[in-house]
C-alpha cells in the first residue's frame, strides 16, 4: 500500500475517508449510538447536538445512526453492481476481444445498452421489477456491463498485440491458458482503476433512483432517499437533507481521489471505455 | 469520408432497432395488464378481451413489435392512458422545456469549464491550478440532487433571491429567466468538473506542440500563443467531448426536472412511471434514446470537419 501510493497525497486522503465510511458501515450494529428507525417524535427535526449528533429527522431518527446504516446499503449496492457489472461485461468484453467471431455482436449489442443514458436505463429496469436492494443493484449493475465489456475489450486487445502473447500463442498454449495466464494478469491495472472509478459512478446511480422514489423504498435508510425525505424540510431543518448528501458527495469524491492516484500509479487510459 | 458516413448512418440503423426492440419487450415486461387498466377496474373479462384485440395485444409477439416500429416511424407512440392524448403530442409540448434546460446547461458548463481548465494548465503547479483540479473532482463527485437541494435552500429559501421550481409559460420574460437559473446551474454542475479536466490535460499537450514553441519563437504576445494557437487546438476533443455530453445532460434533466418541477420531458416519464402510463414511458424512451443516439452520431461526423487529420479507416 505503501509503495503504490507513494506522493499521491490525494489518494491517500481519499483512501483514509472511504476507510472510515467503510468501518462506519460494518460497524454500525456496535457504534451507532441509536436504532435507525426508533421514532422520537418529541425529538423531530432537532438540529446536531452531543446527543444527536447529525440532528433528527421529521420522525425524531437519529441521522447518524442512519447515516451509518445508510452506508451499509449504500457501499453494498455499489459493490455488488460493479461485481455484475465486471462479471458479466468483463467475460462479454473478454469474448469479444479474443475471439474475433465474437467481437461483432458482443459489441453491437453493447452498443444499443450504451444509447440510453444511464439514468434512463436504470428507470426501465427498476420500473420491471419489484422496488428493493436487489432490483436497485441489478439496475445499476446493468448500466456498466457495457461500459466494462467496452474497457475490457480494448485491454484485452492490447495485451493480445503484445510479444508475450503473441509468443504464448506461438508455442501452442490453448485458449484457456492463455487467457488465464496471460490476458486476465495483464489486464488486471486497467480493469481495476475502472472499476475504482465505476463505483463511484454506481453510488450516485443508486441514489438518484433512491432519489426519484424507484430505488431503496420508506423506511429503508439509503441516503439518496434520506435527502429526498429531507427536502421537505428543507425550510426549517437543512439539515435532514443535507447530512445524507454530503455523506454521499465524501464518499464518492473519496474513491474518485483513489480511482485518480491508481490510475496515475498505473498509466492506465481509459479511452476505451468512454 | 462518404463511406465512413455511410459505415456510422447503418450502425446508428442497426442501434435504433435493437433500442427499439429492447424498450418493446422491457415495457411489455413491466408487471400488470394494460389491457385492464385501459378498460377500467370495473370492466368485465368480455370488456378487457375487445380492449386487448383492438391494442392488437392478443397478437404473437413479433407482430405487435412489427406493427410498434411501423407505428413509430409515422410518429404514433401510442395514446396516453390518462390523459388520452397522443404520445407525441406529450412530447412535442414537453421536449421544448428539456431541450432549453439542457442547451442552457451546456452552454454554462462549457464556458465555466473551459476556463478553468485553460487558467489551471497555463498556471501549472500553481494554488490556482490545485484548486481548480480539487474543485473539478468535487464537482465530479457532487450528486446532482444534493447540488440542486443546496441551491433552492441557498437562494430560495435563505437568500430568497431565486424561485425554488416550476417553470411561467411566457419564453422570453425575465421571469421565467429567473425559474431557469437554479436549474440549469444544477445541470451544469454534472459536466463542468469534467470539461475542465479534459480542457486542462488537452491544453497541457497542445502547450508542448511544435507550433506553440514556433509561435512563442516568433515572438507573439503569450495572450495570442494561448488562445489564438493553443486553446483552438485543444479544443476538438472538448467539443467532441460536450458533444456527447448533451446526450448525458438529456439523462441528468429527469432528475434535474423532478427536482425543480421543470415541466420538460423527464418529469413526463417519471409522473409516467409512478401512475403506470405505459405508452408514455415507452414513447419517451424512445425518443430520448433515439435523440441520445442522433447526437452521438452527429457528434462522431464533425469530429472530422473539426479535425481533417483524422482518419476514417
Amino acid at each position: 500500500m505503501n509503495s503504490l501510493f507513494r506522493g499521491r497525497y490525494l489518494a491517500v486522503a481519499g483512501l483514509a475517508c472511504l476507510l472510515v465510511f467503510v468501518a462506519g458501515a460494518l460497524l454500525a450494529p456496535w457504534i451507532a449510538p441509536y436504532d435507525p428507525q426508533r421514532q422520537v417524535i418529541a425529538e423531530r427535526l432537532q438540529g446536531p447536538s452531543a446527543k444527536h449528533w447529525l440532528g433528527t429527522d421529521q420522525f425524531g431518527r437519529d441521522i447518524f445512526s442512519r447515516v451509518l446504516y445508510g452506508g451499509q446499503v449504500s457501499l453494498g449496492i455499489a459493490l455488488l453492481s460493479v461485481l455484475l457489472g465486471l462479471v458479466v461485461g468483463g467475460l462479454l468484453g473478454l469474448g469479444a476481444g479474443y475471439f474475433r467471431r465474437l467481437d461483432g455482436p458482443i459489441m453491437r449489442a453493447m452498443d444499443v445498452l450504451l444509447s440510453f443514458p444511464a439514468v434512463l436505463l436504470a428507470i426501465m429496469v427498476v420500473t420491471i421489477l419489484r422496488p428493493g436492494v436487489l432490483t436497485v443493484i441489478i439496475a445499476v449493475g446493468v448500466r456498466s456491463i457495457p461500459a466494462f465489456a467496452r474497457m475490457v475489450r480494448g485491454a484485452v486487445l492490447v495485451v493480445r498485440s503484445l510479444p508475450y502473447a503473441e509468443a504464448a500463442a506461438a508455442i501452442g498454449a490453448s485458449h484457456l491458458r492463455t487467457i488465464t495466464r496471460t490476458i486476465v494478469p495483464n489486464s488486471l491495472p486497467s480493469v481495476l482503476v475502472f472499476s475504482t472509478l465505476q463505483i463511484a459512478n454506481n453510488i450516485l446511480l443508486a441514489a438518484i433512483l433512491s432519489y426519484l422514489g424507484l430505488g431503496i423504498q420508506p423506511p429503508g435508510a439509503e441516503w439518496g432517499l434520506m435527502v429526498s425525505q429531507g427536502r421537505g424540510w428543507l425550510r426549517d431543518a437543512p439539515h435532514v437533507a443535507m447530512m445524507p448528501g454530503l455523506a454521499i458527495f465524501a464518499v464518492v469524491l473519496a474513491v474518485n481521489m483513489v480511482g485518480d492516484g491508481l490510475r496515475d500509479r498505473f498509466d492506465v487510459k481509459l479511452k476505451e471505455s468512454t | 469520408m462518404l463511406g465512413y458516413i455511410a459505415r456510422r448512418l447503418r450502425a446508428t440503423v442497426f442501434v435504433l432497432v435493437g433500442v427499439s426492440a429492447l424498450v418493446f419487450v422491457m415495457v411489455r415486461l413491466i408487471p400488470g395488464d394494460p389491457a385492464l387498466i385501459l378498460a377500467g377496474v370495473d370492466a368485465s373479462r368480455e370488456q378487457a378481451a375487445e380492449v386487448r384485440r383492438s391494442l392488437g395485444l392478443d397478437q404473437p409477439i413479433w407482430v405487435q413489435y412489427a406493427r410498434y416500429v411501423g407505428r413509430a416511424v409515422e410518429g404514433d407512440l401510442g395514446k396516453s392512458i390518462h390523459s388520452r392524448r397522443p404520445v407525441w403530442r406529450e412530447i412535442r409540448d414537453r421536449f421544448p422545456a428539456t431541450l432549453e434546460l439542457t442547451m442552457v446547461s451546456l452552454a454554462l458548463a462549457g464556458a465555466l469549464g473551459i476556463v478553468v481548465g485553460v487558467l489551471s494548465a497555463v498556471r501549472r503547479g500553481s494554488a490556482i491550478d490545485s484548486l481548480a483540479m480539487v474543485g473539478s473532482l468535487a464537482g465530479v463527485s457532487m450528486p446532482i440532487f444534493l447540488l440542486g437541494v443546496l441551491l433552492i435552500w441557498l437562494f430560495s429559501l435563505y437568500l430568497g433571491l431565486l424561485p425554488t421550481g416550476g417553470s411561467p409559460p411566457c419564453l422570453f420574460c425575465i421571469d421565467h429567466l429567473r425559474h431557469l437559473v437554479l436549474p440549469s446551474i444544477t445541470l451544469a454542475g454534472v459536466s463542468v468538473g469534467m470539461v475542465a479536466r479534459l480542457t486542462r490535460s488537452t491544453m497541457l499537450e497542445v502547450i508542448h506542440e511544435d507550433f506553440v514553441r514556433t509561435a512563442r519563437a516568433k515572438g507573439l504576445a503569450e495572450r495570442l500563443v494561448i488562445y489564438k494557437h493553443a486553446l483552438r487546438n485543444a479544443m476538438i476533443p472538448v467539443v467532441t467531448y460536450m458533444g456527447l455530453q448533451f446526450g448525458v445532460l438529456l439523462g441528468g434533466a429527469v432528475v434535474t426536472e423532478q427536482i425543480f418541477s421543470w415541466p420538460g420531458m423527464g418529469r413526463m416519464l417519471v409522473e409516467a412511471i409512478e401512475s403506470r402510463d405505459y405508452p408514455v414511458i415507452q414513447g419517451a424512451i424512445l425518443f430520448m434514446a433515439a435523440v441520445f443516439v442522433a447526437i452521438n452520431l452527429l457528434v462522431d461526423l464533425l469530429y472530422g470537419w473539426l479535425d481533417p487529420r483524422i482518419s476514417y479507416e
